[in-house]
């Protein structure tokens, strides 16, 4: 147990990010507002980087800190342009919970 | 081939030019104007009448008298089928049977052309008729013709289609369809039984070269290697030759009209009556007359099926004359007497006399083809004057006077099927008694031939009482009704094909005078067919052959002629007594008392077709009714067709509740499916190694196990045997490594890249086992 506290290790990150990536998943999965889910999606994505960071930090490898800082930059364009279609949607239709926007379906 | 090509002839066009006659009527005809279709199919039969007639007056004749008239003309227009030991072509022979054959079809057949054109003249489908007829000539002129038995199945069959076609001509009438559709049924069951002996005959021969004619050609048939294979006997049996000439016979039968196979004739009637008399009468139902003639060889090799072939003959001769006596239409009573005359020529086939079978063929054609054309004239005449059951006889009387030509023509053709010299019937009817009187077929009881007689005569005087009565019926006394009053006489085109026939009717019996010896009256006929048939039974047990001696004394034959001859007379006095003046009191006082059962029975022609209603159509029709609910109706409809509907909605109900369209769902689902795809390829397995001997040096190979872990995983070796890992660059964390000097066990440990955890395996290696892992 001790070890399993004080000895933080490659596991612990790993652990964590599985956590981030579950909760996210959960949250795109079952939310129905579009704000949480495009929250979620950048929860999904930065577990991803924690991932990335950690092994990383293991194979002693410093290139993959070129992907965790693409990812962050694609994370950032994707959260404008997602943010901004919710905010369009709002303005149309004063609500943003995805089962609702289903017009193509009809 | 020498011979074959030395006696070639244009045999073809004889069935060719019909068929093409009905090829353009069927197609074009129904553009042409009326006298063109007419044209064309009276003139392509009379093309074909007059080719014949050539070539059996001229190049036939001279082969006659150089010998070779059974060998006869020849034509093969190409090889039809060749399998293996199997060769049909479609070859045709005109030897002098079929020469007799051809004349009749081709001659009576242009004569009822003609005749049609007047008693069809008011048909909306005339040109169909036309074509048709034609297509039926040039078929039974295949059938005569072929060289051998397939090439005659074509035309057995052909004659078969025509057949329904033409009954069933006037279909908008329901009881005329099915009519149609009787007649075919029951003359497939002949045609199976055809198909099965000619099957036997080929399954009997194939084996030996019968010349260069194909299998199953007639005058191969006809050698004497064949001769022996008849004799072999049939599973365990008597011989082949009984069992291929039975099934065959059957085959006539459903042809032929004959017990058990007869019911589809009367019905027949329903056709128009030139169908009746080209068809019903004088030509299609004896081609199993010809076809047992033909086959003479092979029935002559088996008195067994020719028992069978003479029983049957007596009893339809017999049943149908008593069916004759209670019909009241004109055109049945026809039909029974048609069937009754095919009997008589059966009997005289199955005794062996040939001769007297085919004469009678050819007189039987002659009369009955006008009988059927007079009684047609009748109805064309009584139609006319808007009778509405114009072939009830009881309506009519008193004809002579209002019908002459027909009448005379009637008379005379009554004359000649009563057997009163000197017209046709008299003579061709006394051979085929005289025949059965003298003839002892080896093997038959010796008292057979006399029964045989004495059965036909009793069939000859019915024949002359039924016909009589219809004459007087028709033709006699006044006019039982108004239409019947006012008749008139029908066209020329009718009336001349009726003059020419009975002109025949009176004098084709003078090709065949009786034997006597002291006398010696020309035979034309016997000694015209004398090259085509046997003249040998093959019998069993009888050292070589032995010939079929039909003759008795000059005393023997003149007193038969005279019994029948006052057999003949007497059903016509029976006749004239009963119903000379119309029908009379003392029929009605018979019918109703002493003879009524008889009568009925004769009114419903034995309940033949009620009893094969019961026995045949009904449970036939429970059966398909059976396979409709089940097979059709449970089995088709409700399981497979809509049990897969049923299945295929059930499947879409269920797949609809995935495809929603809710995004998220879907994602349940690729997540979920991902998941698993990991949990699947990422299973543990326990971390190895395996090892191979290669030329004194050992490979190893670390297998750290599946999926992401052990492609990650770190692999230490302890090469050396003293349990440390090696640190040596070379070997570390390689997945194979070579080991030069094996000095004690080998371990290899496993590191997890993340939780560090390792496996420890070590293998103690057996240098004499080149390979193997633990």
């Amino acid at each position: 147990m001790s070890d399993l506290l004080w000895n933080v290790g490659y596991g612990h990150f790993l652990v964590l990010a599985a956590v981030l990536f579950l909760i996210g998943v959960g949250g795109v999965l079952i939310r129905r507002n579009a704000l949480i889910i495009l929250m979620s999606v950048e929860l999904m994505l930065n577990a991803a980087n924690v991932t990335l960071m950690a092994f990383s930090r293991m194979w002693g490898d410093i290139s993959a800190h070129t992907f965790a800082l693409i990812v962050i930059a694609v994370a950032a364009a994707e959260a404008s342009v997602g943010l901004a279609i919710v905010v369009a949607v709002f303005r149309g239709r004063r609500n943003v919970e995805v089962d609702r926007l289903n017009t193509l379906r009809h | 081939m020498d011979q074959a090509s030395q006696y070639s002839a244009p045999l073809v066009w004889i069935p060719l030019l019909p068929l093409i006659g009905a090829l353009i009527n069927l197609t074009l005809g129904s553009r042409l104007p009326k006298w063109f279709v007419s044209a064309v199919a009276i003139a392509s039969v009379g093309v074909a009448f007059l080719l014949s007639a050539y070539l059996v007056f001229g190049p036939l004749m001279s082969l006659f008298h150089e010998d070779h008239g059974g060998v006869g003309l020849s034509q093969v227009a190409y090889t039809w089928i060749e399998v293996g030991a199997f060769k049909a072509q479609l070859a045709f022979r005109l030897d002098t049977l079929s020469a007799v054959m051809i004349l009749i079809v081709t001659f009576v057949g242009t004569l009822i052309h003609i005749y049609s054109m007047g008693y069809m003249a008011h048909d909306p489908r005339y040109t169909a008729f036309f074509g048709y007829l034609n297509l039926f000539t040039g078929s039974m002129l295949i059938l005569v013709l072929a060289a051998n038995m397939p090439v005659m199945f074509i035309g057995w069959e052909g004659v078969g289609l025509c057949s329904f076609l033409l009954i069933g001509f006037w279909y908008e009438n329901e009881a005329f369809a099915s009519a149609g559709r009787k007649a075919f049924v029951v003359n497939r069951i002949g045609d199976f039984f055809f198909l099965i002996g000619m099957f036997l005959l080929f399954w009997a021969t194939k084996d030996l070269s019968l010349g260069d004619g194909g299998s199953l050609d007639f005058a191969g048939l006809k050698n004497t290697a064949a001769g022996k294979a008849y004799e072999a006997t049939f599973w365990g049996g008597d011989r082949l030759a009984a069992a291929a000439g039975i099934c065959l016979f059957i085959g006539a039968c459903g042809k032929s009209a004959q017990l058990p196979l007869f019911v589809w004739l009367p019905d027949a009637m329903a056709g128009p009556t030139p169908v009746s008399a080209l068809i019903h009468a004088a030509t299609m139902v004896t081609a199993g007359v010809y076809m047992v003639c033909r086959l003479s060889f092979l029935f002559s090799a088996s008195t067994t099926a020719l028992f069978v072939v003479a029983t049957v003959g007596l009893a339809t001769a017999l049943a149908a004359a008593f069916m004759a006596f209670a019909q009241t239409d004109l055109k049945k009573v026809l039909a029974y007497s048609t069937v009754s005359q095919l009997g008589f020529m059966f009997v005289a086939a199955g005794t062996g006399n040939w001769t007297a079978a085919i004469f009678h063929l050819g007189t039987h054609a002659f009369f009955k083809a006008c009988l059927f054309l007079g009684a047609g004239s009748v109805m064309h005449a009584l139609e006319h004057e808007g009778s509405k059951t114009p072939g009830d006889i009881m309506t009519m009387g008193g004809l002579r006077k209002r019908l002459p030509l027909t009448h005379i023509t009637f008379l005379i053709s009554c004359l000649a099927i009563a057997g009163i010299i000197p017209f046709a019937g008299f003579f061709s009817k006394d051979e085929i008694l005289g025949g059965a009187f003298t003839v002892h077929p080896p093997g038959w009881p010796i008292w057979y031939g006399k029964v045989l007689w004495a059965g036909l005569l009793i069939a000859a005087l019915g024949t002359a009482f039924y016909m009589w009565r219809l004459y007087f019926l028709v033709f006699a006394g006044e006019g039982r009704s108004e239409p019947a009053k006012h008749a008139h006489e029908s066209p020329l085109s009718m009336t001349v094909p009726l003059i020419i026939l009975a002109g025949f009717a009176t004098v084709i019996g003078f090709i065949g005078m009786p034997h006597f010896e002291h006398l010696s009256l020309p035979h034309p006929l016997a000694h015209w067919l004398e090259p085509s048939v046997t003249h040998e039974w093959y019998a069993s047990g009888l050292p070589g052959e032995q010939a079929i001696e039909g003759h008795g004394s000059d005393a023997t034959t003149a007193v038969l002629l005279v019994i029948a001859l006052l057999v003949g007379a007497s059903g016509i006095a029976g006749a004239y007594l009963l119903y000379g003046r119309g029908p009379s009191k003392t029929v009605q006082r018979l019918v109703d008392g002493k003879l009524g059962p008889a009568y009925n029975a004769s009114k419903h022609k034995l309940w033949f077709d009620e009893i094969y209603d019961f026995l045949f159509v009904r449970p036939f029709k429970v059966i398909a009714r059976g396979l409709f609910e089940v097979a059709d109706r449970f089995i088709i409809d409700t399981v497979a067709v809509n049990g897969s509907a049923f299945v295929i909605g059930i499947v879409g109900r269920v797949s609809r509740w995935f495809q929603n369209g809710n995004v998220q769902r879907y994602l349940v689902g690729v997540v979920v499916g991902g998941a698993l795809v990991f949990a699947i390829t990422d299973c543990h397995h326990k971390a190895t190694f395996t090892y191979k001997l290669v030329a004194g040096q050992l490979q190893l190979k670390a297998e750290p196990g599946d999926g992401i872990e052990g492609a990650t995983a770190k692999i230490y070796w302890d090469l050396d045997g003293d349990g440390k890992k090696d640190m040596d660059p070379a070997t570390l964390d390689k997945r194979e490594v070579t080991v030069t000097g094996y000095s004690g066990p080998i371990t290899m440990w496993v590191e997890d890249p993340v939780t560090r955890n390792e496996v420890k395996v070590t293998q103690t290696i057996n240098l004499n086992v080149k390979q193997g892992a633990k």
